[in-house]
C-alpha cells in the first residue's frame, strides 16, 4: 500500500488545519480519560492501595492497542514509523523525573492530563493541583541553568526496544499484548486479595 | 434555587451541575464508568490516531509549560526571552501558544467537560478519603502538583507524553519512566494513606 501517514508530515494539510485536528484528538483524549473515571483522584490513587487497578489496566491496554495498530499499519506500508516523533532517552533525568512524577501523583491525586479533566468536571482539589503545577512550572526555569548538566545526563539518543530486539515489530507488539492479558489476570487477582484483606476499601 | 443575586460559589456549583440539574430535572445518579479495557482501547485508538494524523502522540505538561512561558512573556518579555529554558519557545514571529500541544489540551478540557456532563459525573466537589480534612487535602494537592511539574520538566514529559506515548513505541527512556512512576507512587502510598483510605 502507499505510504500515506503521518498525514501531517506527508503534507495532506497545513499548520492551521493541524490545530483543528489537534483539538479533535484532544477532545477524544479527554473523553477517554473521563470515561475511565480518571477525572477523580480517588479512582486514580486506588491503584496504589491495590483494591482497584484501573489505572494500570487502562494504561497498559492503551499502550498495547496503539502499539499493535502502529506496527500493523507500518507493516502494511501505510505508516512511516521513522517519521514518528519518539522522545530521546536521557536516562538519569528520566529515572529521577519518573520517581518525582510517582511521588507527586499519590500526594496530589492527579497527573497533568487528568487534572485538566478533573477541573473540567468540578474537582476543587484538581483546581488546587493545577495551581501547584503552575507554581512548579514558574519556578523551574529560574533554576534551570544550575540543573542543565543533570538535565542532559545519560543521553542515549532516540532508542527503542524495536531497535534492540531483532524481531519483526508486529511480532514484538503481539508478545507485549500477550503479556498484557496475563498481567490483567494478575492485577484482578491482586484486587480481590486486597478487598478481602482491607474490606473497608471499596472502589 | 433561582435567585436574582447569586454568589460566585453558587454560580460555579450551577456550572458544574450539568444541564439536567440546571433545568431542575429530577436528580439521577451518575452513569457507570466504562470498563477499564473499553476505556483503554479508546485511549489507545486515540493515541494511534495522533501518531497516524500528526506523527506525534499525546501530551499535557508541555502545553501547560507554554502557557507559563506566555504568562512570563506577558509580565516581563525581556526576562522571559532571557530564560535559557524557554530559548526554543521564543524563536520566529509566531506566538508561543500557537502549537499543536496547546490546541490538544483545550480539546481535553472540553472533551472532559462534555463527557462528565452527559454522564452526570460533573459536580463541584472535593475528592478525598474520610480521614483527612479539606485543608490537608488541598495542601497535598498543591504540593503534588508542584512536585510533578518538576518531575515532568526534568524528564522532558509527563505521564501522557512519556509514560503513555513513549512507552507505546517502546522508547527506552519512557519505559524506564513507566517503571519509576509506579515505584515512586507505591513508595509514597503508605506515607499519604490517611489522605485516601
Amino acid at each position: 500500500m502507499d505510504l500515506i501517514a503521518p498525514l501531517f508530515k506527508m503534507e495532506f494539510f497545513g499548520a492551521d488545519a493541524a490545530m483543528v485536528w489537534a483539538f479533535a484528538i484532544g477532545f477524544a483524549f479527554g473523553t477517554a480519560l473521563e470515561k475511565a473515571g480518571f477525572g477523580g483522584a480517588r479512582k486514580l490513587t486506588a491503584q496504589f492501595y491495590l483494591y482497584d487497578m484501573t489505572v494500570f489496566k487502562v494504561m497498559f491496554t492503551a499502550v498495547v492497542t496503539s502499539m499493535v495498530l502502529v506496527t500493523a499499519s507500518a507493516a502494511a506500508g501505510l505508516l512511516d514509523f521513522g517519521a514518528l516523533f519518539i522522545p530521546a532517552t536521557f536516562i538519569w533525568p528520566q529515572i529521577v523525573g519518573g520517581l518525582l512524577l510517582g511521588v507527586g501523583f499519590t500526594a496530589g491525586g492527579y497527573c497533568p492530563g487528568t487534572s485538566v479533566v478533573s477541573v473540567a468536571s468540578g474537582r476543587i482539589d484538581g483546581m488546587m493541583y493545577v495551581l501547584g503545577f503552575f507554581a512548579g512550572l514558574a519556578v523551574f526555569p529560574v533554576f534551570f541553568d544550575a540543573l542543565e548538566g543533570f538535565y542532559n545526563a545519560g543521553g542515549l539518543g532516540v532508542v527503542t526496544l524495536f531497535d534492540v530486539i531483532a524481531l519483526p515489530p508486529l511480532l514484538i507488539a503481539s508478545i507485549v499484548a500477550a503479556l498484557a492479558v496475563a498481567s490483567f489476570f494478575g492485577a484482578t487477582w491482586v484486587e480481590g486479595w486486597a478487598r478481602v484483606r482491607w474490606p473497608h476499601l471499596k472502589p | 434555587m433561582t435567585t436574582l443575586v447569586s454568589k460566585p460559589i453558587d454560580q460555579l456549583r450551577a456550572f458544574f451541575a450539568g444541564p439536567e440539574e440546571r433545568d431542575g430535572a429530577a436528580h439521577a445518579g451518575p452513569k457507570p464508568l466504562w470498563s477499564p479495557y473499553a476505556a483503554g482501547i479508546l485511549l489507545g485508538v486515540v493515541l494511534f490516531a495522533a501518531f497516524f494524523v500528526m506523527g506525534r502522540g499525546l501530551g499535557a505538561s508541555g502545553a501547560m509549560n507554554r502557557v507559563m512561558a506566555a504568562l512570563y512573556e506577558l509580565a516581563n518579555a525581556d526576562f522571559a526571552h532571557g530564560l535559557t529554558y524557554y530559548r526554543e519557545y521564543f524563536v520566529g514571529d509566531g506566538s508561543v501558544l500557537y502549537d499543536y500541544a496547546l490546541f490538544q489540551l483545550l480539546g481535553v478540557l472540553l472533551g472532559g467537560y462534555t463527557s462528565a456532563a452527559f454522564a452526570r459525573r460533573s459536580r463541584l466537589m472535593l475528592e478525598k478519603g474520610p480521614r483527612i480534612g479539606a485543608g490537608g487535602r488541598l495542601t497535598y494537592a498543591f504540593a503534588g502538583g508542584f512536585v510533578m511539574a518538576w518531575g515532568a520538566r526534568i524528564a522532558r514529559g509527563c505521564t501522557s507524553g512519556q509514560v503513555l506515548t513513549g512507552s507505546a513505541n517502546l522508547a527506552v527512556g519512557s519505559l524506564t519512566m513507566f517503571v519509576m512512576f509506579f515505584a515512586g507512587a507505591y513508595i509514597t502510598a503508605y506515607a499519604v494513606r490517611k489522605q485516601w483510605t
